[in-house]
């Protein structure tokens, strides 16, 4: 054993002696009791640890990939629990665990196959494992809740009587998954596996731990985006109670280690620093702005649907309808700020971390430590929140790059809240130039749906452009597809992208480019359906013919609600749909807007087809969660921008919903089954649109802007 | 050095005057179930009781508070994590990520003590914690089945 280890070791036996406090990881787990496989490992006392790749961060994964997994394995519900795999194991066994991603509303759909495998191997060498035990053929024998039994002889085993034996049997060559019809947990509400732990302060997140010996960490960025440190007087601070080291961190940080939190945080607010900002330190909101009306117009744009030609439909149509929309930056605000513990010696790194995605977490280590992949590892824990922000790691690069300058000592890096706002990786900023042109009936010639604004791969991945062009843009607007199928057919469409990109890092934010383009279709067409006095859903049911999935849900919000019988007094409707991340969603909204302006949403239905609904009570928590997040956006969300750098800085200038404002969600779920559709985001897509349409009915002003905080609702 | 009386045990706790209880609590006494959300008792995340009465410690430093002062947090609401509004939480399923959840229970315990049966207007009241994963609907459920006993 070298030296290194020995120290690791050395942390993992003293955290959980001197704290009463350790992290779970499979490998030492796997020290205890052999794996049945990657999987699955089996207590003798038939305790099921399932291990997971996919990060829990709220919206319900771990449970529902546990339902998955015991499906197929037959063992007690009642005897599962989970525990993350790191990195570090799956790439020293080729990717056993598949993709660690833990985003696009993916954690179920684009893991249900491989983990149900998984359990179903498990359960045929478990049963395997009796039947030699008894020298009978497995194929008499019978497994269920964790017990086998030899049909002829009644003879009974234990799971985990013969774990140990299956552990070392080959795996199956072949698996037969169940039928849908089969199935008894899939499909149930069963609770959660892990609410016990998030009502008594026990669950430990990123910011909890603990280890013996460690300092905290706060940093600060450079406010402008791209600028750099240009000067520090760390001996300002250096004799301040607990402060242990005042650091440079890369090019365009710095940061104070101290004993606590709060002796770091004070004396990094009294650390005189001079910022460089560069040329970036001159853009302003209104910089952008005029950067983005540009490309409304702009000769040159990126295709991303196209039928017919709109251009000259429009141009030759006996009425023309135009409206601009725009969607501002937002932070995703995870109500956990972000942060990392870090120990770093010049032969491993070792990182704990919340994370959406433990394969990019470890890349982001290895190059910040400037060492080779397989000797890093990252160890997670449950995220308080994430939303896309934990999918990118430039705070665990900066933690990294801390601890690096203090060799063996376990380093807590933490953001504060105001840190965490303006250095964000933010919504997308994007406009919207709709033309529609009308025949004389008043029927929909051709469609223009001109975008213009940031793209997100260009500054994520810049590899995934195709000839410049992002794909991702057109989420929801895409002639076909599993991830943003348009539910509508025009006789001539065009929808292009006019990129302008910013000084401002966008990024994932759940819902992500649906977001907008949901609003700026879903709002101009009712825009045309009141110009053309067509009511709106009838307006929207012409155009979805060929569309039948994008129709059912639309159609059964409507009925839900009862949009062909007047509202309560007061109130107004309003209706939206679309389809992404692989599920179809609509919303009908009632609103009312009071003689002050003051809007109240009272009520919302939501329809969610996403084929497979592998736990309805954790759909219905993830639907009311997107309009709870969907509506924080369209009430109060935008970041600006001033000197190159964000102005809000807290919850006090970015807002955020609360329960005051909180509608009533009524959600139908309604899998139509044979495809597998996501969860965690679609809802959101439908959240503003639904409203924004209602609060048009109600006052007769069309919002084509977010966010509504600062405009004027009265009719 | 300030004495702090926190969940019904007196600790003394070595830190500056300014020191908010929020971090004395974390880092100091050893409690990491109230959490740090914003830091400017805009959020709840750091939600406990002193005196019985809900308080957000990240604005409130200890030297504002006497050794005779109750302080409760989440890991002293019960002894065995059963008080009404816990059982409820558990019941409904309430927590998504769970980090602001150890606010949100404290801040419904104490509207609980003062108000036992809150009406929904005296639950927007008191409960301006913020949730990002957007569980207020199953919070206002959970506090009304822990008002009518029902809970577990």
């Amino acid at each position: 054993m070298s030296i290194t280890m020995k120290r690791r070791n050395a942390f993992k036996a003293a955290g959980a002696v001197l704290l009463g406090f350790h992290i779970p990881t499979a490998d030492a787990q796997a020290q205890a009791v052999p794996e049945v496989n990657a999987w699955v490992v089996i207590h003798p006392d038939d305790r099921v640890v399932m291990r997971m790749a996919r990060s829990e961060m709220g919206q319900g994964t771990r449970t529902g990939l546990a339902q998955m997994l015991a499906e197929e394995l037959h063992c007690d519900w009642a005897r599962i629990t989970t525990e993350y795999v790191t990195p570090g194991q799956s790439l020293a066994r080729n990717r056993a665990w598949g993709n660690f991603l833990t985003a696009g509303s993916q954690g179920i759909r684009q893991s249900q196959d491989i983990v149900r495998r998984g359990g179903a191997a498990a359960r045929v060498m478990l049963v395997q494992a009796a039947a030699t035990q008894w020298g009978v053929d497995a194929a008499q024998c019978t497994a269920r809740n964790s017990v086998i039994t030899h049909t002829p002889s009644g003879r009974t085993l234990r799971y985990g009587q013969v774990a140990e034996a299956a552990s070392r049997l080959t795996p199956p060559a072949n698996i037969t998954l169940k039928e849908p019809r089969e199935w008894t947990v899939i499909g149930q509400s069963v609770p959660r596996l892990d609410t016990a732990a998030k009502t008594n302060g026990s669950l430990v997140f990123g910011s909890d731990l603990k280890m013996p010996g460690m300092l905290v960490a706060v940093p600060k960025r450079c406010p402008v985006f791209g600028g750099r440190v240009a000067s520090f007087d760390a001996a300002a601070v250096r004799g301040m109670p607990g402060v242990r080291h005042v650091l440079q961190v890369g090019e365009s940080a710095v940061a104070v280690v101290a004993d606590t939190f709060w002796q770091a945080k004070t004396a990094l607010d009294a650390l005189p620093v001079r910022w460089d900002g560069g040329e970036n330190a001159r853009v302003q909101q209104a910089t952008i702005e005029a950067q983005l009306n540009e490309g409304l117009t702009a000769t040159e744009a990126f295709v991303g649907n196209s039928n017919g030609d709109a251009r000259a439909a429009i141009a030759g149509a006996a009425r023309r309808i135009e409206a601009t929309y725009s969607y501002p930056f937002q932070n995703h605000a995870p109500m956990e700020p972000m942060n990392a513990t870090v120990v770093w010696t010049a032969a491993r790194c070792d990182v704990w971390c919340p994370t959406q995605n433990g394969e990019a977490a470890l890349v982001t280590t290895a190059q910040a430590a400037g060492l080779p992949q397989n000797q890093c590892d990252v160890h997670r824990v449950d995220l308080g929140g994430g939303f896309g922000r934990r999918t990118t790691h430039d705070w665990l690069a900066d933690a990294v790059l801390i601890a690096r300058q203090i060799p063996g000592v376990p380093i807590k890096t933490m953001w504060t809240r105001e840190e965490d706002m303006v250095q964000g990786r933010y919504h997308p900023i994007t406009k919207a130039r709709m033309t529609a042109g009308l025949d004389a009936q008043g029927e929909i010639t051709g469609l223009h749906m001109r975008i213009s604004g940031q793209s997100i791969l260009s500054f994520v991945f810049p590899t995934a452009l195709q000839n410049g062009r992002d794909p991702v843009q057109f989420q929801g607007l895409n002639a076909g597809g599993t991830e943003g199928a348009i539910g509508y057919s025009f006789p001539n469409l065009l929808i292009d992208h006019a990129m302008r990109n910013t000084h401002v890092p966008p990024h994932f934010w759940r819902g992500v480019n649906h977001n907008q383009n949901a609003i700026y279709l879903e709002c101009f067409l009712d825009e045309i359906a009141h110009a053309t006095n067509q009511d709106p859903l009838a307006l929207r049911r012409k155009l979805m013919a060929n569309h039948p999935r994008h129709l059912a849900v639309l159609n059964a919000v409507a009925d839900r609600i009862g949009w062909t019988t007047p509202p309560p007094a007061g109130r107004h409707r309003g209706i939206a749909q679309q389809m992404g991340f692989g599920s179809y969603v609509a919303a009908a909204t009632e609103v009312s807007v009071d003689a002050s302006g003051r809007l109240k949403v009272h009520r919302i239905v939501a329809a969610t087809d996403c084929g497979v609904a592998v736990n309805p009570r954790q759909i219905e928590m993830q639907v009311e969660g997107s309009f709870s997040y969907g509506l924080s956006a369209l009430l109060y969300g935008a970041c600006t921008v001033k000197d190159g750098a964000i102005e809000q800085t807290n919850f006090d200038s970015y807002n955020v919903l609360r329960i005051d404002e909180m509608p009533q969600v009524e959600t139908i779920v309604m899998p139509s089954g044979g495809f597998w559709g996501g969860v965690g985001e679609p809802t959101i897509m439908v959240a503003a649109p639904a409203v924004l349409n209602a609060i048009f009915a109600a006052t007769g002003k069309r919002i084509r802007d977010v966010p509504l905080q600062g405009q004027d609702l009265r009719r | 050095m300030a004495r702090l009386n926190v969940n019904g045990r007196v600790v003394e706790v070595n830190a500056s005057a300014d020191t908010p209880l929020l971090w004395a609590l974390r880092d100091h006494v050893g409690l990491t179930g109230t959490k740090y959300g914003c830091g400017v008792a805009a959020c709840g995340a750091c939600t406990v009781h002193v005196d019985g009465v809900a308080m957000r410690a990240c604005a409130m430093p200890i030297s504002a508070i006497t050794p005779e002062q109750r302080i409760v947090t989440i890991e002293g609401l019960s002894p065995d994590g059963n008080h009404p509004v816990q059982r409820a939480w558990r019941a409904l399923d309430v927590p998504q990520c769970g980090y602001c959840q150890s606010g949100m229970i404290m801040a419904a315990a104490a509207l609980l003590a003062e108000k036992p049966r809150p009406t929904d207007a005296e639950i927007d009241e008191a409960m301006s914690n913020i949730c990002r994963c957007g569980t207020y609907n199953r919070v206002r459920a959970g506090i009304h089945q822990a008002a009518r006993g029902t809970a577990g």
